[in-house]
């Protein structure tokens, strides 16, 4: 059975684009069919972060309006043949996205595809709701700071409320929490809030944190998601994150400090 | 969601069922003498014309069915309408009693008390029972909520409110009795909000933004260290939203 993962926030530039990429990456090298929706229609920015900007020919609205078939608008990844790209339009905006053609077309992937990753655009306006309303589970994209976590448990509020699955008194989307741009070192120094922090606000269940990395930039910099740069910290946290979706046990990394090297050397662990 | 719309001839539906819950006060019976019914019934009045002035009223016959106290129902009914009742169900009663009712445009509750009804000789009411729709007099209705209420939530009760998870900032949850919080309250909790100065809020950990009883209230600033993170009950005592420790 196809499930349908929202990645969502309610704030921007929290790293929902970046982490969408990622999981969808991740769950398409485990072998797992995956298809990827850009719903930030207007602005869109998944295909740069893809690497496949430039071989969009059809895009999400395209399909919607009945001008082009999903084949024709999916774009295969090239690097990995198991994750499909459907890019939004950047020439439309969020009133082009109906709840019928969004509900149609996601059905359709259903058949095909194990995993569908709907990257949600900012706010909790159309392009948010249609993103959420047909997910079976949501990523909520946290970062350690007041203003993201006050967004994020509004969506969360959104996600119970307002989705099909609370419309249809369905059993509700799963809800993960996934803590990007985490910083022990400014944790530590008071600057940043703490996994214990945020936990304490949305007490959800925790998939993983994503440490603050220049490997991040680097990735987004030159299209390829940053969980196929494995020796990156930011890399390994998405891994984990993938691991842990798919039900393995996995010991939270990248919470606590980095060790020098004498810490390495001689710390006991 | 708005979606496309369409130029037809379709038109909407002009009515539509809703279930709803009303509270209804509900005439306890202890004894089947309709002359002293009237009489206490009448001092009752006294007290608060206007409140009970054309006031539904519930007829509940169980107490009497415990004792065998039979009564007559058209006696009962029209007595009541004579004190400007009006009478808009009946239950606990036998199935005589229920005929009675019913020929009178009474209606029968089925409500939680049925069960115990042991008086009733003949056969069980079932499907005999005339399927009229009566809404629910439950006067206690309480409203429990076990997920966590998020910001930009709002949720509002009849009755009390229980809520068994936390009550995030920026969401709002109101009763028209009192609330109970047993995760963090620190959204805006209202309590009382028909006017009911009677309400309490009772939480376990007081982080709220707002709280308010009966249209008074403090704002966050107003809360003192004291109480702060504190299991707390909030009540008005001479107008004043008074906060004690649990």
């Amino acid at each position: 059975m196809a499930r349908i993962i929202v990645v969502t926030s309610g704030k921007g530039g929290v790293g929902k684009t970046t982490t969408s990429a990622a999981i969808a990456m991740g769950l398409a090298k485990r072998g797992h069919k995956t298809a990827v929706i850009d719903f930030d229609v207007g602005l869109r920015n998944l295909d740069l972060i893809m690497g496949c900007e430039r071989r969009v020919v059809y895009d999400f609205v395209n399909v919607i309006n009945g001008e082009a078939t999903l084949n024709q608008a999916l774009i295969r990844d090239k690097n990995c043949n198991q994750l499909y790209i459907l890019p939004a339009s950047q020439t439309r905006d969020k009133d082009a996205l109906s709840q019928e053609g969004v509900g149609r077309i996601l059905d359709e992937l259903k058949k095909d595809f194990k995993y569908i990753v709907c990257d949600s655009p900012a706010g909790i306006e159309r392009g948010a709701f249609l993103a959420m309303y047909y997910a079976d589970d949501a990523f909520i994209v946290t970062n350690p700071e007041v203003s993201s976590v006050r967004d994020s448990d509004r969506m969360l509020g959104i996600l119970s409320s307002k989705s099909r699955r609370a419309e249809h008194n369905e059993e509700p989307i799963k809800e993960y929490l996934l803590l990007t741009r985490y910083s022990p070192e400014r944790v530590k120094l008071g600057e940043m809030l703490s996994v214990d922090d945020v936990q304490e606000i949305l007490s959800l269940h925790l998939l993983g944190v994503i440490p603050e990395s220049k490997s991040v930039l680097n990735a987004s910099n030159s299209g390829t998601p940053v969980i196929l740069d494995e020796k990156s910290d930011a890399g390994q946290a998405y891994a984990d994150v993938i691991a842990r979706y798919l039900g393995e046990d996995r010991p939270h990394r990248f919470i606590d400090e980095k060790k020098g090297l004498f810490g390495k050397l001689f710390g006991s662990k | 969601m708005p979606t496309d719309s369409q130029h037809s001839n379709y038109h909407p539906p002009a009515l539509e069922f809703k279930s709803t819950t009303f509270s209804v006060p509900v005439l306890v019976l202890a004894n089947n003498d309709i002359v002293i019914i009237e009489h206490q019934l009448q001092e009752k009045i006294q007290l608060a014309r206007e409140f009970f002035k054309n006031s539904p009223v519930v007829i509940d016959l169980q107490e009497l069915n415990k004792q065998d106290l039979n009564i007559e129902i058209s006696e009962l009914v029209n007595m009541l309408r004579s004190l400007d009742f009006l009478p808009i169900g009946i239950r606990g009663a036998t199935t005589q009693q229920l005929k009675k009712a019913l020929e009178l445009a009474i209606p029968a509750h089925t409500g939680q008390n049925q069960a115990s009804l042991t008086t009733d000789n003949t056969k069980p009411q079932s499907a005999q029972q005339a399927p009229v729709a009566k809404p629910s007099t439950n006067t206690e209705s309480t409203t429990l909520i076990t997920q966590p209420i998020r910001s930009g939530q709002r949720i509002y009760a009849h009755g009390d409110l229980i809520v068994l998870a936390q009550v995030s900032a920026g969401a709002e949850i109101l009763a028209e009795g009192n609330i109970h919080v047993y995760g963090s309250l620190r959204g805006r909790a209202l309590a009382g909000v028909q006017g009911n100065i009677e309400a309490r809020i009772f939480c376990s950990d007081l982080q709220a933004e707002l709280i308010s009883i009966a249209g008074t209230y403090k704002i966050s600033e107003d809360l003192t260290e004291t109480v702060r993170n504190r299991p707390v009950q909030i009540c008005l005592q001479n107008n004043t939203l008074t906060i004690k420790d649990l």
